[in-house]
């Protein structure tokens, strides 16, 4: 056997997130926790609102709330598997830089989200939304998901780090993710409204530009503060 | 071994949970190529001192290296020196053993690693059923890949918390090539054994409510006095 040398960022990353999805398409639990959340939110909205259907400002609301509580049981299941047996302890005791864990981790939730964007919107379009919308319509929609599905998989990773190492992880995940999610659920709601409103509207690329600021600071406070987060 | 430092220097180490001592001021040192095993009580701080030299926790207190690394300063590279066997496999259930070997010798650098896992799976006697998830092993096969995972990458340093535990004696025969004396590695080996492990240390620590009750040459102490920590 060669002489082992420490491998790159890059290189343990991908061996994380191999070992992710391995994981997830042997038991795929939090892709069908997240999937049917989003199937019975919609369900519960429908006969809770009281109409067949809903469009505009209520539509991009019933949308996003959904997606960003299923975004939440995914993010307390990042590390679930990892507790269970000390995997954790397995990537920190390697020579791998902790960044790595981090990309790994982000890349996962974010894959899983994007899954469940997909899955959601176009069930949400079925069950619940009034207007059609048009191919430029969902090509905006799919971009601010993708915006806003990478800040919530970042913000989620750096809680579940923290969260790691406490007792009251569970708990902690929600109190933390949702007040650091506000800005993101703003700036996507306004964004998303005229996409779902009767006769249509275009994307307001103000609000896209606060969703590319906020992926790229919580993306840079999640590269700074990681490394410290899941160590002892 | 070429270099003639110690393996293992601690100078006051300390390390506290809240207001508990777990380790109190513990000073060492081992020389390469040596075993130090480490005798106490249930929550005597065995494990606390494995975890930390394995950099699994920060020292509170004092100064820790290993094979000439500060373990504050230079973790990263005391990792790669090191295997730690600890009370988990830190393997994943749904994987099988050769997905959780090749997964930790990616992790460790380790460039063509499939002869080595075909090695260390043979040698434990796993090799028939490296292919299953791991969920479904006994304890005492999760305790053979636990340590096929802890000595993958060759480390200088073993960091071994009670390393026998669940094995049958046809497998702490198997596992002996591996962790055994013979292997000619240091290693630090947290014990409940009087008799089997005074049998295969150089140095003995013993350890009372976290701090060194007993810190002798293993050729000056008796099981008698390794039995008196327990009482």
């Amino acid at each position: 056997m060669s002489a082992p040398r420490p491998p790159s960022a890059l290189s343990a990353a991908r061996a994380v997130l191999y070992k992710e999805l391995t994981l997830e398409r042997r038991a795929p639990q939090t892709l069908t926790a997240m999937a049917l959340f989003c199937a019975s939110a919609f369900v519960i909205f429908h006969f809770a609102l009281g109409r067949d259907e809903v469009e505009g400002a209520l539509a991009s609301g019933v949308l996003w709330v959904t997606l960003t509580l299923a975004a939440l049981l995914g993010i307390g299941r990042s590390f679930v598997a990892d507790r269970e047996e000390g995997g954790l302890d397995g990537f920190l005791l390697a020579p791998a830089p902790r960044t790595a864990l981090l990309i790994a981790k982000a890349t996962t939730l974010l894959i899983f989200l994007l899954i469940v964007g997909v899955f959601a919107s176009l069930l949400f379009s079925i069950l619940l939304l009034g207007p059609t919308p048009n191919a430029a319509q969902w090509a905006s929609l799919a971009l601010l998901i993708l915006l806003a599905d990478l800040g919530i998989a970042l913000v989620g990773t750096l809680i579940a780090g923290i969260a790691i190492q406490t007792r009251a992880r569970d708990l902690i995940t929600s109190i933390l993710a949702l007040p650091l999610l506000i800005p993101l659920l703003i700036a996507v709601t306004k964004a998303s409204e005229p996409l779902l409103s009767v006769g249509g509207g275009t994307l307001a690329w103000r609000w896209l530009a606060l969703l590319g600021l906020y992926d790229l600071i919580f993306g840079l406070l999640a590269y700074a503060l990681f490394d410290y987060l899941v160590e002892d | 071994m070429a270099s003639t430092e110690p393996a293992v220097v601690c100078s006051g180490l300390v390390r506290r949970y809240g207001e508990r001592r777990a380790l109190d001021g513990i000073d060492l040192t081992l020389q390469q190529g040596q075993t130090l095993v480490v005798f106490g009580p249930n929550g005597a701080g065995k494990t606390t001192l494995l975890r930390v030299l394995s950099t699994l926790l920060r020292p509170s207190e004092g100064d820790a290296s290993l094979l000439g690394s500060d373990l504050r300063k230079e973790g990263w590279k005391v990792r790669s020196k090191i295997g730690f066997l600890g009370h988990q496999s830190l393997c994943y259930g749904d994987l099988t053993a050769r997905e959780n070997l090749r997964y930790h010798a990616r992790l460790h650098g380790i460039g063509d690693a499939a002869a080595r896992i075909e090695a260390v799976l043979e040698q434990t006697e796993l090799s028939g059923r490296g292919d299953e998830r791991v969920f479904g092993y006994s304890r005492g096969m999760l305790q053979r890949l636990a340590i096929c995972r802890a000595v993958l990458h060759e480390p200088q340093l073993l960091l071994l918390d009670e390393p026998r535990s669940n094995l049958d004696p046809a497998a702490i025969e198997q596992v002996e090539p591996l962790i055994g004396a013979a292997v000619g590695r240091t290693r630090v080996i947290a014990s409940h054994d009087p008799a089997g492990g005074l049998a295969e240390a150089d140095l003995v620590l013993g350890l009372r409510n976290g701090a060194a009750t007993l810190l002798a040459p293993a050729a000056q102490v008796t099981t008698e006095q390794i039995a008196e920590l327990y009482r």
